[in-house]
């Protein structure tokens, strides 16, 4: 559907996008994710035809665009800033796309109240965008970019105007709205958060290379190196080199013993998340291996969970999660000698 | 800020002004207007015996071809102007709104710079550009486009009286635009065109209205001003030029008729102010929109 095939764009002496190659299949819900300058929205623009790429091509159904004008190419975009026009109607704008393909009369009234409808907006058609709330200005700007019914909607930075209650319903409402269409969305997005909950494939973008493209679940149960074990949520990373019948990490004493078989000798990093180390008052005789000794050093409360900071015995800084449920075991203060335990499972070994 | 009390003074400032530098003015203009000319200081008849106040000097000002032929070369003249400014402010304007902000600051500087000097001083320069032996005909000559033997005269002529008056009024046109253009939001062209229009029509749809109010201060700061000019036609336009500013300046100076003077000063201003308050009305439409 959509294919990036060695996409590279430089501005000046920063390579904003360094040949990117990416698939996209139809309908699927997409996301870019990375923080600011990892190249996710020059990568957007690129798609949509504002910037040209130096080098690379964007196959779109088979046909290469990467040159092509905007307003050639079968991609609408939804701003960040939604882009209403603000001289218009809201029913002027949502019909504007349709206007460009020479629509009128019948059938462009017809196609702009199913837009409306299809975002509960259809009673406020005659109002000013500057009479709408933020999320009514947020579906009228979704109305109007996916009534031309493009092969791609690129939604950029789709909830970041939004506060975070209505980031839920508009979450779950783009959701909708993808499943009934039936178009491709690809979103950009800087929020792991939103990332996770919506997409069904993530592309985890970092100066301006794909680090990797993977569902959520893959993403944060097997990160492919160490940039996105430490992008997507929270996680203890530390570095190790084999030893013994296990790898010994800097910071901790005690031995990490995976479930997987270690191959090499050459240094590595482990990841182990903090929901996967357990933490109990100390226990008398020390396990051989993956349970380390620490003082907990601060602690923040979440509500459902608890985040403890345990400084190990080795010195290192490991982080124990844990759910407030009802059972849910002793509280610690901070200042209390504690041990921390995981499963061989959670041990994720990671090269580079 | 918006506090009562504090609101009142500063609200009165505005209206005293508008009262006594123009209204008062006013006023005694067309109390004048109405009087007739005298030998003597004041050159008029006492505005406040009101039997002997008339429309004479409407009347013969209506029926004498030379005052509406003034009139209607002066307004002529202001609008192509206008018009001018707007052709050629427009695109540098748009091109200003572009640049990155460094940039736009020294731009901004260059269309003030011209200011320092007066304006009498600049149009007098240009008589050296216009004139049959100046710096226009001699380019054009050494280009061949014209023969030197018979270069045609520019000076003291309809184009050079409109390319003086371009030339004067082009940055009054230009800084309103420019203000208007460099506060939008360009994203909205990218959703224009990103929704399947063509760069013009993008330009058309929407850049164009939402410049409107930056168009229409820029329509009116140059024509006002320009339909009652005296010193460009006066300068590049020779002996006698018809335009209502020169026609005032020899009924006080020359002839010393007070009264006709002001009767064409009025009129002038009646004339103005309708297309003022239509455009003032489509202003207001399109800035209640945006």
């Amino acid at each position: 559907m959509i294919r990036i095939e060695g996409l590279t764009k430089s501005f000046g002496h920063d390579r904003a996008v360094d040949a990117v190659d990416l698939s996209i299949a139809a309908g699927e819900f997409f996301a870019l994710l990375g923080g600011s300058g990892s190249g996710k929205t020059t990568l957007l623009r690129m798609i949509a035809g504002f910037e040209r790429p130096d080098g690379g091509r964007i196959l779109i159904d088979g046909e290469d665009m990467a040159q092509a004008p905007p307003h050639r190419r079968p991609v609408n975009m939804m701003f960040q800033s939604y882009a209403l026009f603000p001289h218009m109607s809201v029913a002027k704008n949502v019909e504007f796309g349709l206007r460009q393909e020479g629509l009128r009369g019948d059938e462009l009234r017809r196609r702009t109240d199913e837009a409306l409808d299809l975002v509960a907006m259809r009673e406020f058609a005659a109002r000013k965008p500057h009479q709408l709330s933020g999320g009514q200005k947020q579906r009228v700007a979704l109305a109007r970019a996916i009534v031309k019914r493009p092969k791609v909607l690129l939604l950029d930075e789709p909830l970041s105007a939004l506060d975070r209650k209505l980031r839920e319903t508009t979450q779950i409402h783009l959701l909708d709205v993808q499943k009934r269409t039936g178009v491709t969305f690809v979103v950009v997005t800087h929020d792991q958060d939103e990332a996770m909950a919506m997409a069904s494939r993530v592309a985890v973008m970092n100066a301006g290379r794909v680090e990797q493209v993977d569902t959520p679940r893959a993403l944060y149960a097997h990160p492919a190196n160490r940039f996105v074990a430490g992008f997507i949520g929270a996680t203890n990373l530390l570095q190790a080199r084999a030893g013994g019948q296990g790898l010994l990490a800097e910071g901790v004493r005690t031995l990490l013993r995976p479930s997987a078989s270690i191959d090499s000798a050459e240094p590595c990093w482990v990841s182990i998340r903090p929901e996967n180390v357990a933490i109990a008052a100390p226990a008398l005789a020390s396990a051989d291996a993956n349970a380390e000794h620490g003082v907990v050093e601060a602690m923040s409360y979440y509500g459902d969970h608890t985040v403890y900071y345990v400084r190990a015995e080795g010195g290192a800084m490991l982080r124990a999660a844990r759910f407030n449920a009802a059972e849910a075991g002793p509280v610690f203060k901070v200042d209390a000698p504690v041990t921390l335990s995981w499963p061989a499972t959670a041990i994720t070994v990671l090269r580079s | 800020m918006s506090g009562g009390k504090n609101a009142l003074p500063s609200a009165i400032l505005p209206y005293a002004w508008l009262l006594v530098f123009f209204l008062a003015p006013l006023l005694v203009s067309l109390a004048i207007s109405l009087t007739h000319a005298v030998d003597g200081s004041p050159p008029y008849s006492n505005p406040f015996d009101w039997p002997s106040l008339n429309l004479e000097n409407y009347r013969s000002i209506l029926s004498d071809d030379l005052y509406a032929d003034a009139l209607v070369n002066s307004i002529r003249v202001a609008a192509t102007t206008a018009l001018l400014c707007l052709l050629i402010g427009y695109p540098m304007a748009y091109a200003m709104a572009l640049e990155p902000p460094g940039r736009r600051q020294i731009l901004l500087m260059a269309i003030i710079l011209p200011f320092f000097t007066s304006s009498l001083i600049r149009t007098y320069a240009m008589i050296n550009l216009l004139k049959e032996t100046g710096l226009i005909n001699q380019a054009l000559s050494a280009l061949g486009l014209v023969d030197p033997a018979h270069p045609p005269s520019i000076l003291y002529s309809d184009w050079a009286v409109q390319i003086g008056m371009v030339y004067n009024y082009l940055p009054f046109m230009i800084l309103p635009l420019y203000a208007n253009l460099a506060r939008l939001d360009w994203t909205l062209a990218e959703a224009a065109r990103d929704l399947g229009a063509p760069p013009w029509r993008a330009f058309a749809t929407i850049v164009l209205p939402l410049s409107w109010p930056g168009i229409v201060s820029g329509v009116l700061l140059v024509f006002i001003p320009a339909c009652g000019e005296y010193v460009v036609p006066t300068l590049l336009g020779g002996q006698n030029y018809p335009m209502i500013g020169t026609q005032l300046s020899t009924e006080f100076f020359q002839n010393r008729d007070w009264p006709l003077a002001s009767a064409v000063a009025i009129l002038l201003l009646a004339i103005l102010v309708a297309p003022l308050l239509l455009l003032q009305w489509i202003a207001r439409r399109s800035e209640a929109a945006a």
